[in-house]
């Protein structure tokens, strides 16, 4: 198979692959997240941002970021 | 009169009563000199979704310095306890926030809140620890209910969300503020400057507004406006007004009278 070392996962309900060994830290690099204005979800749990390096990401994971934007 | 007649909520101290809210505006920069003129301390926000498809994302952090600014994350969008709990740990996890506005919605079309799920919501997150804001009824029953479980401060609203009618119920809003030793501060509903001054006067400690300044044709003005309401009701409020009378009664003195 040609993606055979990718895995494909979900972040903020848009579809992403990644290389197979990736962490959470990774995606938030490829995406330019910067990590002191925003809160990470992986799988529905809360993530401490000072740990997503050791956070390893597998085929199908549902990762949401957010943060702050105007509001009543 | 104190001289220091600050708003407390939740042992934080501030200068001004007004809150303002930061959706609605035409962009960052319009919001951050609303916020600026309107002398406000404190700015309520939302959460949601980073764009991860536009890398060059504005930011509102950008634009207004929470280590200046105190903000107070909202659950706006949130129609059950579980919704609203999970926006406000996250909340809590982008930098550390315990002071949050509740609010949990039961009706898509008036915005009013959904109380039994509100009632919930702040009870478990005043466990966790957090410093509850709640957005609420006008109803002093519920809003006795809410301070039992734990509320720092009473937000009942004065008409639906970004009505801009007025406060609908003078009546229950004063004996929401008379029966607790809360703040209340008039959360959603606010149209005009006398609004505010309206609900100062009624003994409210401080109001929210969004709508009322950032859909104004001229929403820089509008934010001065409210600012000086807010002012004016309160020195009014702890003035003393003089007592209705359905007589009149002359200003000038009768004696001298030519």
């Amino acid at each position: 198979m040609k993606n055979k070392n990718k895995i494909k996962i979900k972040v903020n309900g848009r579809k992403l692959q990644l290389n197979q060994s990736s962490t959470l830290d990774s995606v938030v690099k490829k995406l330019n997240i910067p990590l002191n204005k925003v809160a990470i979800e992986l799988n529905r749990k809360i993530i401490n941002k000072k740990k997503i390096k050791n956070i390893k990401i597998v085929n199908n994971d549902n990762v949401e970021i957010v943060y702050f934007i105007g509001g009543g | 009169m104190k001289n220091k007649d600050e708003l407390v909520i939740a042992k934080r101290k501030f200068k001004s009563r007004l809150i303002v809210g930061t959706g609605k505006y035409r962009n960052m920069l319009e919001c951050a000199k609303a916020v600026k003129i309107s002398g406000a301390e404190i700015v309520t926000v939302a959460v949601r979704r980073v764009n991860i498809i536009d890398k060059k994302r504005p930011m509102l952090m950008d634009y207004i310095n929470p280590k200046k600014i105190t903000y107070l994350p909202n659950t706006a969008g949130c129609f059950n306890s579980d919704e609203a709990l999970r926006t406000l740990r996250l909340a809590r996890e982008i930098g550390g926030w315990k002071l949050v506005k509740l609010e949990v919605l039961g009706d898509k079309k008036n915005l009013f809140p959904e109380m039994i799920e509100t009632l919930k919501s702040t009870e478990i997150l005043s466990k966790e620890g957090f410093e509850v804001m709640v957005y609420c009824n006008d109803d002093p029953l519920m809003s006795k209910r809410l301070e039992n479980v734990g509320a720092c401060a009473i937000m009942p609203l004065a008409a639906p969300i970004g009505s801009g009618l007025g406060i609908q119920n003078k009546t229950n809003i004063k004996i929401i503020s008379q029966q607790t030793k809360l703040p209340v501060i008039i959360d959603a509903g606010i149209g005009e400057a006398s609004d505010a001054s309206i609900a100062m006067e009624l003994g409210c400690d401080g109001v929210l507004i969004n709508t009322a300044i950032a859909k104004a044709k001229n929403p820089f003005q509008m934010a001065e406006a409210m600012k000086f309401a807010v002012i004016a009701g309160r020195k009014s409020y702890l003035s003393g007004r003089i007592k209705k009378n359905i007589y009149g009664s002359s200003s000038s003195p009768k004696k001298g009278i030519i």
